[in-house]
């Protein structure tokens, strides 16, 4: 079998990213940019796990099975956090009688 | 008796070579998956209680030591990429590379778990472990308080629970890669512990920032 065998220095170019990615979370931590200190936060998380899963777990070489097992998965758990989310957020937005 | 030639041999129910790996490989994913629901659900507590209670979520966080923090997952992501450089090394055949890079992949993971250990003992010292003796400074909500530090030693310690069986499972390789077992024709166990060893990075990249950065601007 002939699987796709990546450059080192592919690897080395996203290890060197992550580790600057690391340390830019970290330091935009530090400024208040009020309610966006959590996404940016966030975005950068998701950048890094789509590096991780691209390069080091192989996702974008792998068959479309597979692919569409990964999607599947953080589709559900989109369903989990959206769902939930919007329950706990949009609770005291009426008025409840009794509550 | 033939129990180590036949896992590198073509099963009776699989067509080629290839279709195997993609089986085993696919299979990995779907376990994964189930990991990312398995950790989701502590996620999505987090951010719950995190959206009720934003001002003791941020003191708590700000107690814990941020270097310390952003080290460890530097420290990780070093392991991260040892363990996909061993992935390289068996592709091409190199089983020396393999053993060094399995065992750099050990150390580093040693080492997150060896700080991770050191900043646990910090939060016994200093009383921020859920339980009779807690307290945390500054704030009159100490039971919400004790929900951050209940969700910090629960997804941490999860976390450092899957490290510990990724060490587990780099041990087998380590002596399998050793004993010359896998060759660019066959390292399907590699690649799946390599997978297994990124997804509890992954994990760790959504941790830190939420742990650690979440109240840094309030500083």
């Amino acid at each position: 079998m002939h699987e796709h065998i990546d450059a080192v220095k592919t690897y080395v170019f996203v290890f060197v990213a992550l580790l600057g990615l690391t340390a830019l979370t970290t330091i935009v931590a530090e400024i208040d940019l009020g309610a966006f200190n959590v996404a940016v936060a966030l975005l950068i998380a998701v950048i890094k796990m789509l590096l991780v899963a691209l390069f080091f777990m192989h996702l974008r070489h792998s068959p479309v099975l597979t692919k569409v097992v990964v999607c599947g998965g953080m589709l559900w758990l989109g369903i989990l956090m959206v769902l939930s989310m919007a329950d706990f957020i949009s609770r005291n937005w009426l008025p409840v009688p009794g509550k | 008796m033939a129990s180590h030639t036949e896992t590198a041999a073509l099963r009776e129910q699989f067509e080629t070579a290839g279709q195997q790996k993609e089986a085993s490989t696919l299979g990995m994913w779907i376990f994964l998956v189930t990991e990312i629901m398995f950790f989701g659900g502590l996620f999505l507590a987090y951010m719950v209680y995190r959206r009720l209670f934003p001002e003791v979520f941020s003191l708590a966080s700000n107690t814990l030591n941020v270097v310390i923090g952003a080290v460890n997952t530097a420290v990780l992501l070093c392991s991260s990429f040892t363990m996909v450089m061993a992935v390289h090394a068996s592709q091409i055949g190199s089983r020396r590379a393999l053993v060094v890079f399995l065992i750099l992949t050990m150390l580093l993971g040693g080492v997150f778990l060896g700080v991770k250990a050191y900043e646990w003992n910090e939060k016994f010292e200093e009383h921020h472990v859920p339980g009779p003796t807690f307290h945390l400074e500054k704030t009159a909500m100490q039971g919400q308080a004790q929900l951050f530090f209940s969700l910090y030693f629960a997804m941490t310690g999860l976390h450092a629970l899957h490290m510990v069986i990724g060490e587990g499972l780099l041990l087998f390789l380590l002596l399998q890669a050793y004993a010359g077992k896998y060759t660019p024709d066959y390292y399907t166990p590699v690649d799946i512990g390599g997978l297994y060893w990124h997804f509890v990075d992954i994990i760790w990249i959504f941790l830190f920032p939420l742990l650690y950065l979440i109240g840094r601007h309030h500083h």
